[in-house]
């Protein structure tokens, strides 16, 4: 196998109420970071760069073209590619293409999403719009009564309660302490989460992620340029995309998890030839708590059934058998919709180099990264290896 | 005239099925059914997507079916914010088709369990909209 696609750099904004950066400060911020990360990787080294951000939050149309310019990678071919909150591991996918067909040697993927300018109200607006427009828009939709509706059939067809909803958020935001990135960096106990108010029963405003602002930066390359700009590159195993119907009344109950998210994850373990016990360290996509707990099922960390079992005995705890979201999650890092996944990668990257400070898994060699777009609708899974 | 009486806030307005919202003014809850292969579709469907037939015929909806699951929206997004709190609800027909709909005002979060006995009915929201909400039987 000569031919393995590596991440060589990874970098990130910090994500958070960002009210003097532009998207230009938040991309640049990432990008330097990405740079810095690399063994000299020079703006010409880069063949080619893919932008990923979900449109409707920012006035800028067809970005990718004046990120490229601030960023000084042209003349380089550049794009957009969009899949909700899955857009920048869905373009780390499209660059893994490009590298291993040969016709790029070494490709940038740049995430970003600028939020807080708006109102929370105006921005679950443009999310409700990422449901169905003709049948379920028009009723009042929004991300967190979408995911609570998947909570509310959970709880009723596994006995999950809202205590075991919270405890996600309990222990998400515990390491986001040591995340100097997150949007919120500090511990809140299970009768503070409990009792904050309900957004969406029976989902409370600590079950749901925040609106941020952010960037995310990932440098894809060949072998040969791996060895070349990187110390310690991370190698790409599997891959995994899957989608589901965008309408909730397409799908096939139960409503306890997400049809792409299987299929992802089938196509993932099998190009990495790993199976989910052998995974080290992972980051689910936890936009709400109940989604952490569908993606255990999803991603055959357990059965369905048992995924707030999980939780409650702390096996995803650091320490536990597979640590999940010790970077602090969506739930308290903030989710800039376009940054998340790179964010993601990032923080697995750093887990493979044994980086991973306070919250190091010891001997991480496999992990697994899992990005959801919108109520499930397409489901990235990346399995990368030290 | 098209879809923009549809919902208590619109998003599409040309559609080829534009005549459901005129079924819905007169109090009818109207699907579409495949004249090739007779597959019946609700919310309808211009052109059957299972087989590829296009030509379709307008058909009577039972509205009778069973709660699949539910949340009460607190938190609206713009444009919906006067509404709360309401109850989004999905639901499944006694003819197979699930739903998305909102529950009718006067059913209360504490009434709702999954697998209840539903019903979904036409409903004028003001002089101008329509949508299909879901009741008690
Ligand atoms: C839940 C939600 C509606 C709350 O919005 P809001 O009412 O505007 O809330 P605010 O941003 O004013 O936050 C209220 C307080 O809670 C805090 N807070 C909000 N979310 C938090 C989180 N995830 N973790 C920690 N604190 C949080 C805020 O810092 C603020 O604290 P303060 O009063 O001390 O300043 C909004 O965050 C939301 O829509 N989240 C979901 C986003 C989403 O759907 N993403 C896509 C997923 S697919
Ligand atoms: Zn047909």
């Amino acid at each position: 196998m000569t031919a393995r696609v590596a991440i060589i750099g990874v970098g990130q904004s910090s994500f958070g109420k960002r009210p003097n950066s532009s998207i230009r400060d938040l991309t640049f911020e990432a990008f330097h970071e990405a740079i810095e990360d690399t063994k000299n990787l020079g703006r010409k080294d880069i063949d080619a760069s893919l932008v990923a951000t979900a449109a409707g939050y920012d006035k800028q149309r067809s970005p990718a073209a004046v990120i490229a310019e601030y960023l000084e990678l042209n003349p380089q071919p550049t794009f957009l590619t969009e899949a909700a909150c899955a857009s920048s591991t869905v373009a780390l996918r499209t660059a893994w293409s490009f590298v291993k067909s040969g016709l790029h040697d070494v490709v940038a993927v740049i995430g970003y999403q600028k939020m807080t300018d708006m109102t929370s109200d105006a921005i679950q607006e443009v999310m409700g719009r990422a449901g169905d427009v003709m049948f379920e828009s028009p009723f009042g939709t929004s991300m967190p009564a979408y995911y609570a509706m998947f909570a509310r059939a959970h709880m009723d067809a596994y006995g999950t309660t809202e205590e075991d909803l919270a405890k996600v958020s309990v222990k998400n935001h515990y390491y986001s302490q040591f995340n100097p990135k997150a949007m919120f960096q500090k511990e809140f106990t299970l009768e503070k989460v409990l009792s904050t108010r309900v957004i969406a029963s029976p989902l409370k405003s600590l079950d749901c992620c925040a609106n941020a602002d952010g960037a995310s930066c990932l440098i894809v390359a060949n072998e040969s340029k791996a060895k070349k700009f990187a110390e310690q590159p991370v190698w790409i195993k599997g891959l995994g995309l899957g989608s589901t119907p965008m309408s909730l009344a397409s799908r096939n109950p139960p409503f306890t998890g997400f049809e792409s998210a299987l299929e992802a994850a089938r196509q993932a373990y099998t190009m990495a030839g790993v199976m989910p016990e052998d995974i080290d360290v992972a980051e689910v996509h936890d936009c709400f708590t109940i989604a952490e707990l569908i993606a255990y099922g999803d991603l055959g960390f357990c059965k369905r059934e048992d995924s707030p079992k999980m939780i409650r005995d702390e096996e995803t705890h650091l320490g536990g058998r597979i640590p999940v979201n010790i970077d602090g999650g969506l739930l308290s890092k903030g989710h800039p919709v376009g940054a998340t996944g790179g964010s993601q990668i990032r923080t697995l990257v750093h887990q493979l180099r044994g980086e991973g400070g306070k919250v190091q898994v010891d001997g991480a060699k496999v992990a697994l990264g899992h990005n959801v777009g919108g109520i499930g609708m397409y489901t990235n899974v990346t399995i990368l290896e030290a | 005239m098209g879809f923009e009486q549809f919902g208590f806030v619109s998003y599409v307005s040309q559609a080829k099925i534009g005549e459901f919202t005129e079924y819905l003014i007169n109090n009818r809850l109207m699907g579409t059914k495949c004249k090739k292969c007779g597959k019946v579709y609700f919310p309808p469907r211009g052109d059957c997507t299972s087989c590829l037939g296009e030509e379709i015929e307008w058909v009577e909806i039972k509205g009778e079916g069973k709660l699949v699951t539910y949340t009460q929206v607190n938190f609206a997004p713009t444009g919906f914010q006067e509404d709360v709190p309401y109850i989004l609800a999905l639901g499944q027909l006694n003819s197979g088709q699930h739903v998305f709909a909102r529950f009718s005002k006067d059913v209360l979060l504490e009434q709702m369990k999954i697998g209840m006995a539903i019903q979904l009915v036409p409903c004028k929201i003001d002089e101008e909209r329509v949508i299909y909400e879901f009741q008690m039987p």
